[in-house]
């Protein structure tokens, strides 16, 4: 998804003045279309993810939209608190774009797995979790962020996903993508790149059941996702993070306290 | 020296002494040691189109006073500070009006003001940035990192004031993590160093009006934590206490005769 994303942000920041983009020091084959393209709005911070997070704030909040670039847990946890105090406590529009969702960077091992990041990220109260599946998503999330410029986390899969059809269709935050129609009552939720794993998992565990995606959520989701759930009996979750902290986990927080009897079961 | 100012440096000075010891609060002599500079940056640097970022958060009271001063803030508001539902935080909170950025965590306030004055250059717009950071705070490694980047890109519009009381929360500096030798290491990162007394409001807004080509400045301004209450400064025991009533009035007075 890496370079779909750099291809479209730079499309996108033909007309819209405002964007910036920033790596620290990585993104090599990847960033290079946006940099040569609008090389006053790129900026190497160096290996300095602190420090990159603090100036993102400090340039968003000169009236500009800035994408910060890195990897897995780079741009989330070694920056936690410039992401808590100076991003979203000012509820600034920087992008935080990770590469290497889940065990994208399996092989490179634990510093490299994102597995704990959906945990960290929605806890905060401005932030919005971008989480696309597929190119469409993507594509899709970006223009939302794009127009609706706020703190906010975008995830991204390592490998470029080949399908390249996209289809125009408004999203938003909370809102579910029917993928294969099915039961109307029992479904398969995901987020983020684990489509393929849940159409599997649909075939041989849950035969007949829908499938939906829901690429945008976050803290403040919450209530408007509460009312679209309790219609279902049962939702099966599927992601590439912890059980703890992470999507399903999220899901079942919105009907905490409520007579909502949906029953969430976890993957 | 100075006597032009003294007036202003005076009401700042009895508003954070009785404030502090309203609500009972903490970093007296922090705020006690920036006085003179944010005045020199308030009354004789900053325009309208500039930006000022306090990256010492807990000097917050001296900030707020001289907001105050500014008239920027009203004395309502003022008189808030340490009440439950006041917007005047220990640290500085930009929900207060004047406040540009809240910080309180060290080591923040840095890569911010950079980020303000990379959008200032590259846009090639006038603006300039102000930054007040504490000595302590060269501690964390944002403050370096921030500064490697300023220079590579050559931020002369950067303004970095450091407060260099040589008192950390825990004691002296060269006791904890000696910083010397400080100036020969803000000439190696590439900065254009200036070294003044951090009291003294005609020398800070001189080096402050200094201009600066292709270089970040950095003015070290020697001061004294606690100045102007003969009891308070350098002792680091006023980094955490708030004075008594009895405390409270001895201060008031030297203050009224040391700025009268």
């Amino acid at each position: 998804m890496r370079k779909i994303f750099i291809k479209e942000l730079t499309k996108i920041s033909n007309k819209r003045k405002n964007i910036y983009l920033m790596i620290n020091d990585l993104g090599y084959n990847v960033i290079e279309p946006f940099k040569k393209k609008f090389p006053k709005r790129f900026f190497n911070s160096g290996v300095s993810e602190q420090n990159m997070m603090g100036m993102a704030a400090g340039l968003s909040s000169e009236k500009n939209h800035v994408f910060v670039y890195s990897i897995a847990n780079f741009p989330t946890f070694r920056c936690a608190e410039q992401i808590r105090n100076d991003i979203d406590y000012h509820n600034l529009p920087v992008t935080i774009v990770a590469v290497g969702s889940g065990l994208g960077y399996g092989h490179l091992g634990y510093t490299h797995h994102a597995l704990q990041d959906y945990a960290l990220m929605r806890i905060f109260p401005n932030m919005l979790i971008l989480s696309p599946g597929n190119n469409n998503e993507l594509v899709q999330s970006l223009d939302f962020i794009i127009k609706n410029p706020q703190p906010s986390y975008l995830r991204l899969d390592k490998d470029e996903n080949k399908e390249t059809k996209i289809i125009k269709q408004r999203i938003f935050p909370g809102k579910m993508i029917k993928l294969i129609n099915g039961n109307s009552k029992k479904i398969i939720l995901t987020t983020g790149s684990v489509q393929k794993i849940a159409i599997k998992l649909l075939n041989k565990k849950y035969k007949g059941y829908s499938l939906f995606s829901m690429p945008i959520w976050g803290n403040k989701t919450k209530m408007n996702v509460k009312n679209l759930i309790k219609k279902y009996q049962e939702i099966i979750t599927i992601e590439d993070h912890f059980y703890d902290g992470g999507f399903g986990s999220w899901l079942q927080e919105t009907i905490n306290n409520t007579s909502i009897k949906t029953k969430i079961t976890l993957h | 020296m100075n006597k032009r100012y003294n007036k202003i440096i005076k009401n700042i000075k009895t508003n954070i002494l009785k404030l502090t010891y309203k609500a009972k609060s903490s970093h007296i002599g922090s705020s006690l040691s920036i006085v003179e500079i944010l005045v020199a940056i308030y009354f004789y640097s900053k325009k309208k189109m500039d930006r000022f970022i306090l990256s010492k958060g807990h000097a917050s009271l001296a900030l707020y006073c001289t907001l105050f001063e500014k008239k920027i803030i009203s004395l309502n508001t003022l008189n808030s500070y340490g009440t439950n539902k006041t917007k005047l935080m220990g640290h500085v909170s930009h929900k207060v009006k004047g406040v540009e950025f809240s910080t309180g965590s060290l080591g923040h306030g840095l890569p911010i003001a950079v980020g303000k004055a990379l959008k200032f250059k590259i846009k090639k717009e006038k603006n300039k940035v102000f930054v007040v950071i504490s000595d302590g705070e060269l501690n964390e490694g944002t403050t370096w990192e921030a500064l490697m980047f300023a220079v590579h890109h050559k931020l002369d519009n950067l303004n970095i004031i450091l407060d260099n009381n040589r008192i950390q929360s825990m004691g002296y500096s060269k006791e904890i993590i000696d910083l010397n030798p400080l100036k020969r290491k803000f000439f190696a990162f590439g900065c254009r160093v200036i070294e003044v007394n951090g009291h003294d409001i005609s020398k800070i807004s001189k080096a402050l009006n200094i201009k600066n080509k292709n270089k970040p400045k950095i003015i070290i301004a020697n001061t004294i934590k606690g100045r102007g209450i003969s009891f308070m400064e350098n002792n680091n025991l006023w980094h955490y206490k708030s004075p008594n009533f009895n405390e409270l009035n001895l201060a008031l007075r030297e203050i009224k005769k040391k700025y009268a």
